[in-house]
Formats: structure tokens, C-alpha cells, sequence
């Protein structure tokens, strides 16, 4: 059983999806609507064991398996976990479950297949996580955009399509460049499709140089680093709820994630060459990008740019090549894939009942709903990085990293304290608080228990991870110094 | 005695499927339009019979027979067996189609046998004079084919352009022969191979008759510049037909450039590969940016296969046993996916209805979403997105490219096949995005959409394991060089 614990996490959403779609047209939707939660209850049971079992002493992957997939191409099914991929597969196996409560009634249409899409997204994505072999990689990678095409395009907003479109096209721009240098990789590794093998493979400035561009392009945009974010704010305000949760919690952090498997450590020389590039995109992406969801009108809008800005936040301490920087990025990731999907689930709170994304139609909110005012101030609070909340700890860490490099860099990005806390707690004025101005906001009610047991689970993780954030660095700590390690050690032949 | 025929053993499939075309022929006069379906389920007949015989006989090893004119080796047996498939799948999609139109006639039969028979005989020809045998009997059938709906006049122009197109592409391939017989004094490949081994001095005539060669081939194929004809042919021709000639002809045409090519003019790999880059560059470009602007999905298609060709030209080009494996996995697939692709217009399609404009898959999510899917597989696999086979076909003739050093062209592949995703993307956005257009019933027979389930999860079970097709193509071509 704990032989094949990655396959099982796996594969288990993955045939939950298929049990799912079987349960065929809307007349079975409350039967689907119970097998989809049967089926991410079960899946993030089974990732469990991930954390219990886990041994935080040792950088070597855990819970490998691998055994032959195409040896026509010396291609495995080789899976394993480290500090770092570890906790990103369970933040996606718990969010699969928020997922599908979220979309509970919300989603009346084709309610089958949208659970079926996100639960097989969800097994495709720890299958990224957890994934040892280039192609596999690739496969989980380039697979999960098909489901996130079809949940934007399918049940989205009325400009869905285009959304839909520019997503899938940004994204596969990058993968394929990416897909061109693992097959590069491949011949210079002497026949290796091996992530690990190509962690140690010589290669040469210039090749390092067009791969490191290539693969920036690839996880840049999945990020998505400034200038190629431009698909996420039309793709998180064209998707349902559950969408948006999903691409800011889970999607992003793939991005990210590709960053620490892929680049750092096998192209040490160029990392550190175009360092400052990566660096100023960041830096840019953290001020910018700030000022630019300060005038947002649409609260997903605000919210997507605010995700851009916070992952700003995490590719500014990878590259900053110190533990702590790469362990703060790390916690801002986790940390983010919290408070985003919160601040989404409220926005999907308030969607529901008035069916508007504008600020301007709201206003006085807490009149009618106290309780639901209560969590999203708590939210709004994390993402504005207050201390006490897990936004604080992620941003304070790579702040204090980059004090150590150049004090210019941690200055720019210590603007984002001020303009998160700006733009997050202007926007929460104007929604909760002042009177009462629109009339239908008078016939809102206040969030019903599962809402409340959506948000109250996240409030409790925000504030844990706020107050007592050792547990998380714990798990992390060994692999990423292992990372540096790589990442100090110069590939040039 | 006994022994005089086995040496024809290796040709007994192709002896089988004439005979048999013989025997179709004066059953379907004599049943003398009654009894339709003799001649269906006989073709189908004549496909197991000929499957059986080829796999009784599969060999491990080249043996060439009929005094040099003819191998069997393994290249030969897969892809016959593969032929066979094809040609199976084309006449169940086709059946329905052809019966409202008024083309179920023993006629059509007769000639998708013979363009078997020509097909074979290609996939199998050791010598210029039966790879030229087997591509006439193939053309011709064609073009009969296509003209075969006779009271239209756009079926009849395609036929038209088909052949006059076609035979120029014939007389150039003739031509490039003959420079090369000059140069050679042979026309068996394997001679041709011996003769080219140290090199020649008249370098000059034999370069002259490769291009020759090789625009026969791109004429053949539908690569750029020489595609002209394939646009106006698949949309012109009766879906059924672009079904088979966007299918089976795919593979034999692969054998056929194998064959000169790899096989004949190995050692000639340094002059012929620049012009394959080009044409394979100018398929991707051409194909992918055209077919964007199509509304009509059978002329789409035929942009995309454009494009399809010169991505398999790519494993081709590179001239190893690697390139020629992967190709070949590419050419499969690809005809895996074009029987799906063309299959679904036929099943949608109905008596006075061709379904074959974009539209006319608006919604296609809510009249039936398990067709729906199936073309969503179909769609990703020729968009080359994984987990499908479409990828792995992708990857298997990039390696090849990487392998060789043209990481470039690796590079502007991908590009292509970016533009590429754009309008099968566009499919299934107007299947699962859009509301219905049309609201009748899908009236597709109980053993098409079978044979259409197939299909399409065998597209999604090679994407998840393609390691068996993968083996059958590298042994093949290992066993075979």
C-alpha cells in the first residue's frame, strides 16, 4: 500500500473523475455532486500518509516509485516527493475538496462533468508534484490544461471563450519551447529523460542560456511573471468560483514549482547570470502590478492582480539563492494558495447572491452579513500580510533575504506591504462597510453552514500557519539547502 | 509443384485481394443492384482473409522475391496490417453515408480494393517499376473515386484537378527515375543503394533526378509548395471518399518515400535532406496558418493534414533509423486520428445534410456528449497536447530532429504546431462552448459509433502507453534496414 502511495494520489481523483462522469446527464447531479466529494475526501486521505510517513531529515526523494513506461525512449514512471513538492500536494488535495463544496449548488449545469474536470485536474496535478521523469512531467503538465480549458470555457462568464483561448495558447507557448529543451537535455544527458540525472549534466553557457529563456518562458507564464500575466485576469474573471480557486491556490504554484526542479538546479551558470532579469521582472511585477490592482473595479480582477503581485513576491526569493529567500518564497506559495482561494471563495459568496463582481455595487455589507464580514476581513488582513497571519511570514522572510543581497531590492518589495494593504483594505471598505446603497444588497443574507465550514477551515490554516510557521519550514528545510547546493555548483564542461 | 508456389507465398495477401476484387465484381453485377450488402460484407471478408494470410506469413526478415520486383519484410507486414485496419474502419464509417447518397454501389467497393491492392503492392515494391505499378493503381482508383458521385458537379472538378495534378506529379517522379537509372544502370533499390555506396562522378544528373524525385514524393504527399490539389480535393470529393484518400494513402505514401528514399537513395541522405527541410518548413507554415482561416471543416482538415505531412517529413529528414521509426509511429497515428476526424463528419452527416461546415458542430456537447469527447480526444491529439498519441507522435520525430543537431527546426515545429492548437482548440470550443445549432437526432448506426468509440480511446490508450505501437514501429524499421 505505502509502495504505491504517489500512484494512489494520483490516480484515485483521476478515476473518481471517470466515476463521475458516469453518472451522466443533470437528472443524477446530487448523486454526482456526492461521489465528486466521496472522491476528494479520498483523495486527500490518501495523501495523508504523505505527511506522516514523511522523513524531514533527508533531501533524497521519498516514496519513490519508477518502473519502465516507454523504454523505446528510456521514459519511467518514476515518482517521488520532496520538502518541497510534499506540501504542494497536499495544499492541491485539500483544495480539491474545497473545490467541489464550493461548486456544490453554485453549479446546476452539467454538474458531472464540472466535477469530473476538476477532480481529474487535480489528480494531473499532483501528478506535476510528484513527478520524476521529464515526459511524465511534461504529460501531467500539458494534460491539466485540457480540464482548465473546458472549466473556463464551459461555465464561465459571458468574454469565457477568449479567456478560455488565451490561456490555453500563453501556456502552451512556453511548455512546447520547454518540451524542445527536455528533448536537448535528453541527448546531452547521454539518453536521460531523468530530472535528477539532469541535475548533475554539464552543460554549456549558451545552451544554458537558450534553455534558461525557454523554460523562464514556460513556468513565467504559468506564474505568471510580468509582461506574460496578461491571460490571468481574464481567466480568473470568465472562470466559476471553483476555477479561480484552483488557477490562484494550485496552477500558479506549478509555475513556481518549476522554477525549483527545473531551473535552478539544472542550469546553475545561466540562473545566476540572469539572476538580475528575474529579479527585475519581479521587483516589477511586486510595485507595478500593485499600483495596477489599487484601480481595479471588478473584486476578481483586484484579487488576480494581487496574486501576480504576491508571486512576485516568490520568484524574487528564489532568486535571491539563500535559504531563507527560497524558504520564504516556498511559505508565501503555500501561504497564497490559502488566502487566495479564501478571498476567492468569499468573492464567490457575494457573487452568488448578487451576481456582480463590481465593487461599486456593494457597500454596507456588514449590515447583512457579520459573520461572512468577520472572514473576509481576516482575509483581507492575510493578504495585505499582516502579522499574525500566514501573509506575513512568506513576505517578512524574503524581505529580510533580499536585505541581505541589496538593500534596493528589499526596499521595492517592502512596497507591497503598503500597496497590498492599500489596494485589499480600500476595496474591503468599500464592499463591507458605509451604507447601504444598493437595494438588493438589503435582501442578502448572511453564509449558511457550508460556507461557513469553507472559510472557517481556511481561517483556521491562515492563523496557524501565522502564529507557528516552524512545522511548514521544518519539512522544506533540507531539501531546499540540498537545492542550493546544486545551485552553487557551476555546470560549465 | 508445391514448392513453386511457396516462393509466391510472401505475395499470396496481394493475390488474395485481387482475386477476391474479381469475385466482387461479378457478384455485385450479378446480385444486379439487389443485394447491396454482399459487396460490403465481402470487401469486409477480403480485409480478414488478406490479415490472415499476411500474419501467417509474417516475416522476421527481408526475403525478396518475383526476381527482385517485391519485398516482404517487416516495414511491409505492419504496414499492410495497418492498411487493412484502415480500410476496414473507412467502409463501416462510410457505409450509411454512401446509401443516402446513392453511392452504395458494388463500384465503390471494387475500386477501395484495388487502391488496397495498389497500396500494397507499394508498401511492398523493391524496384522503381512496382512502386510506380502500385501508385497508378492507387491514383487511378482515386480519382475514379472521387468522381464517382457523377451528377456533382464539384465532386467532378476535384476529380479533375486530381488527375490531371496527379499525373504531372507522376510524370516528374517518372522522370527523376529515369536520371537516376542513368546514373545507376538500375531501377531494384537494393542495386541502386549498392551502385551510390562509394559515391558516383556524375553527381550533377543524379542530384537533378533526386529533385525530381522528391517533388513526385512532396506532389504525392501534399507537401508545400506542391499541395495545390489537396485543399480543393478533400473539400470537392464525398466526405466518404476524403475519408479513405486521408487515411490509408498516408501510410503508403510514407512506405513509398521510405523506400526511395531511405531505402534506394540512403547514401544521398546529404542532398535530399535540405530539400525535405524546406518542404517540411513551408507544410508546417502553409498548413497551420491556412487552416485558420477555414470554414469548412473538411477543407480545414486538409490544410491540417498539410501540416501533418511535413511534420512527419521531419522524421524522415533525419535520416536514421530513429527518424524513419518515429515517422512512421507519426503516419500511423496520423491515420488514426484522420479516420476519426473524417468519421465523425460521416456519422453526423445525414440523408441531404453533409455536417461538414464548422457550425455544424456547435454544441455537439449536448446532443451527444459522449461523440463530443471523442472528438475532444481527436482534437488535443492532432494538437499534439499529451495524454494523447498525437503528442508522443509529435515528440518521437522531434527527438529525431534534436538527435541530428536541427535543434532550430525543432524549435519552429512547435511554433507551427502553436498556431496549430489554435483551430482544434476552435473545435472544441464550438462543442462544448456553444449552443446547438442544430437540433435533430444523431441518426449514426449502432456499429459506426462502435467502431467511432474505438477509435477514439485508442487514441487516448496509445497516449497513455504507447510503448507497444512505439516497438512494432522501431523493430519494423530495425528489422527492415
Amino acid at each position: 500500500m505505502l509502495n504505491n502511495l504517489l500512484s494512489l494520489v494520483i490516480w484515485v481523483p483521476i478515476l473518481a473523475g471517470v466515476i463521475v462522469l458516469a453518472t451522466g446527464s443533470d437528472r443524477n447531479a446530487a448523486l454526482a455532486r456526492w461521489v465528486a466529494l466521496a472522491g476528494a475526501l479520498l483523495g486527500l486521505i490518501v495523501a495523508l500518509p504523505l505527511v506522516t510517513g514523511f522523513d524531514t531529515t533527508t533531501s533524497a526523494m521519498q516514496f519513490v516509485e519508477k518502473s519502465a513506461w516507454i523504454p523505446a525512449f528510456n521514459i519511467h514512471y518514476h515518482l517521488g516527493v520532496d520538502g518541497i513538492s510534499m506540501p504542494l500536494i497536499l495544499l492541491n488535495s485539500f483544495v480539491t475538496v474545497l473545490v467541489v463544496i464550493a461548486g456544490w449548488q453554485v453549479i446546476q449545469d452539467k454538474v458531472a462533468q464540472y466535477m469530473a474536470a476538476f477532480l481529474i485536474m487535480s489528480g494531473l496535478i499532483n501528478g506535476v508534484f510528484a513527478a520524476l521523469d521529464g515526459i511524465l512531467f511534461y504529460v501531467f503538465f500539458e494534460g491539466m490544461l485540457i480540464p482548465l480549458y473546458l472549466i473556463v470555457g464551459v461555465w464561465g462568464g459571458p468574454n469565457r471563450v477568449y479567456a478560455a483561448f488565451k490561456f490555453f495558447l500563453y501556456t502552451l507557448l512556453g511548455s512546447l519551447l520547454m518540451l524542445v529543451s527536455m528533448i536537448y537535455l535528453y541527448f546531452q544527458s547521454g539518453g536521460s529523460f531523468d530530472i535528477q540525472t539532469w541535475h548533475t549534466t554539464a552543460l554549456g553557457m549558451t545552451a544554458q542560456t537558450l534553455m534558461f529563456f525557454a523554460f523562464l518562458l514556460a513556468f513565467g507564464v504559468k506564474v505568471p511573471m510580468w509582461p506574460v500575466h496578461t491571460w490571468l485576469p481574464d481567466a480568473h474573471v470568465e472562470a466559476p468560483t471553483g476555477g479561480s480557486v484552483v488557477l490562484a491556490a494550485i496552477t500558479l504554484k506549478v509555475g513556481a514549482y518549476g522554477f525549483l526542479r527545473f531551473i535552478l538546479p539544472i542550469l546553475p551558470d545561466a540562473s545566476h547570470e540572469f539572476a538580475w532579469f528575474v529579479i527585475m521582472l519581479s521587483l516589477i511585477a511586486v510595485a507595478y502590478i500593485g499600483l495596477v490592482a489599487l484601480v481595479q473595479a471588478d473584486m476578481k480582477k483586484l484579487i488576480a492582480y494581487s496574486s501576480i503581485a504576491h508571486m512576485g513576491f516568490v520568484t524574487l526569493g528564489f532568486f535571491m539563492f539563500n535559504p531563507l529567500g527560497l524558504e520564504g518564497g516556498l511559505v508565501q506559495m503555500i501561504s497564497h494558495g490559502f488566502v487566495s482561494a479564501a478571498l476567492f471563495l468569499c468573492i464567490g459568496v457575494m457573487y452568488d447572491r448578487l451576481h456582480s463582481r463590481q465593487i461599486k455595487d456593494y457597500g454596507g455589507l456588514v449590515n447583512k452579513m457579520p459573520v461572512f464580514a468577520a472572514f473576509f476581513m481576516l482575509f483581507a488582513m492575510a493578504n495585505a500580510g499582516l502579522p499574525a497571519t500566514s501573509g506575513f511570514v512568506g513576505e517578512f522572510m524574503v524581505i529580510m533575504a533580499s536585505t541581505q543581497v541589496n538593500f534596493w531590492f528589499a526596499f521595492v518589495a517592502a512596497t507591497t506591504l503598503i500597496f497590498g494593504a492599500a489596494y485589499t483594505l480600500w476595496m474591503y471598505k468599500r464592499v463591507v462597510f458605509g451604507s447601504v446603497t444598493n437595494p438588493h444588497v438589503e435582501e442578502m443574507a448572511d453564509v449558511k453552514a457550508r460556507e461557513i465550514l469553507l472559510l472557517g477551515v481556511l481561517a483556521i490554516l491562515v492563523l496557524a500557519m501565522g502564529l507557528y510557521p516552524k512545522p511548514f519550514t521544518d519539512v522544506m528545510h533540507v531539501s531546499v539547502v540540498d537545492l542550493l547546493s546544486h545551485v552553487a555548483r557551476s555546470k560549465l564542461p | 509443384m508445391r514448392h513453386a508456389l511457396m516462393q509466391f507465398a510472401p505475395v499470396f495477401p496481394e493475390m488474395f485481394v485481387l482475386a477476391m476484387v474479381s469475385l466482387i465484381l461479378v457478384v455485385d453485377a450479378a446480385a444486379n443492384g439487389g443485394k447491396r450488402y454482399l459487396a460490403y460484407l465481402l470487401s469486409l471478408v477480403t480485409l480478414a482473409g488478406a490479415a490472415f494470410l499476411t500474419l501467417r506469413d509474417f516475416s522476421t526478415l527481408p526475403v525478396l522475391t518475383l526476381g527482385g520486383l517485391f519485398i516482404d519484410d517487416p516495414l511491409s507486414d505492419v504496414l499492410k496490417l495497418f492498411l487493412y485496419l484502415t480500410v476496414a474502419v473507412v467502409l463501416v464509417y462510410s457505409r450509411d453515408y454512401l446509401r443516402q447518397r446513392g453511392l452504395y454501389k458494388g463500384e465503390f467497393f471494387v475500386l477501395a480494393l484495388f487502391a488496397l491492392l495498389g497500396m500494397m503492392v507499394m508498401v511492398s515494391a523493391s524496384h522503381f517499376l512496382t512502386l510506380y505499378l502500385g501508385l497508378e493503381l492507387l491514383s487511378l482508383s482515386l480519382y475514379a473515386m472521387v468522381a464517382l458521385q457523377r451528377d456533382s458537379s464539384v465532386a467532378t472538378e476535384a476529380a479533375m484537378k486530381y488527375f490531371v495534378l496527379g499525373a504531372l506529379a507522376s510524370g516528374m517522379l517518372l522522370y527523376g527515375m529515369s536520371m537516376v537509372y542513368g546514373v545507376t544502370g538500375s531501377l531494384g533499390l537494393g542495386d541502386i543503394a549498392i551502385a551510390l555506396q562509394d559515391g558516383t562522378d556524375l553527381h550533377i544528373p543524379l542530384v537533378f533526378g533526386i529533385v525530381f524525385i522528391v517533388a513526385g514524393l512532396a506532389f504525392k504527399l501534399g507537401a508545400v509548395p506542391f499541395h495545390m490539389w489537396i485543399p480543393d480535393v478533400y473539400h470537392g470529393a464525398p466526405t466518404a471518399m476524403t475519408l479513405f484518400i486521408g487515411s490509408a494513402p498516408k501510410i503508403a505514401a510514407f512506405a513509398f518515400v521510405i523506400r526511395i528514399l531511405g531505402q534506394g537513395l540512403e547514401s544521398q541522405v546529404s542532398d535530399w535532406r535540405g530539400m525535405l527541410v524546406i518542404l517540411a518548413v513551408l507544410s508546417m507554415a502553409l498548413g497551420n496558418i491556412a487552416a485558420i482561416a477555414q470554414s469548412n471543416l473538411k477543407r480545414m482538415f486538409a490544410y491540417s493534414t498539410i501540416s501533418h505531412m511535413g511534420f512527419m517529413l521531419l522524421g524522415i529528414l533525419a535520416g536514421s533509423q530513429n527518424g524513419y521509426g518515429g515517422a512512421m509511429f507519426y503516419v500511423l497515428a496520423y491515420a488514426l486520428m484522420s479516420l476519426g476526424g473524417f468519421g465523425m463528419i460521416l456519422l453526423l452527416s445525414r440523408a441531404g445534410f453533409e455536417a461538414d461546415r464548422l457550425e455544424d458542430f456547435k454544441g455537439l456537447n449536448r446532443r451527444s456528449p459522449w461523440l463530443a469527447f471523442m472528438m475532444l480526444l481527436l482534437m488535443f491529439s492532432m494538437a499534439g497536447v499529451p495524454p494523447t498519441v498525437g503528442f508522443y507522435a509529435k515528440l518521437s520525430v522531434l527527438q529525431a530532429v534534436v538527435e541530428i543537431g536541427y535543434v532550430w527546426l525543432a524549435v519552429a515545429a512547435v511554433l507551427f504546431s502553436l498556431i496549430g492548437a489554435f483551430y482544434y482548440l476552435r473545435i472544441v470550443k464550438l462543442m462544448y462552448f456553444d449552443a446547438p445549432h442544430d437540433t435533430a437526432p444523431i441518426a449514426a448506426s449502432p456499429d459506426a459509433r462502435v467502431v467511432m468509440s474505438v477509435n477514439g480511446l485508442a487514441i487516448l490508450a496509445l497516449g497513455i502507453m504507447p510503448q507497444p505501437l512505439m516497438a512494432v514501429c522501431i523493430h519494423a524499421i530495425r528489422a527492415s534496414f
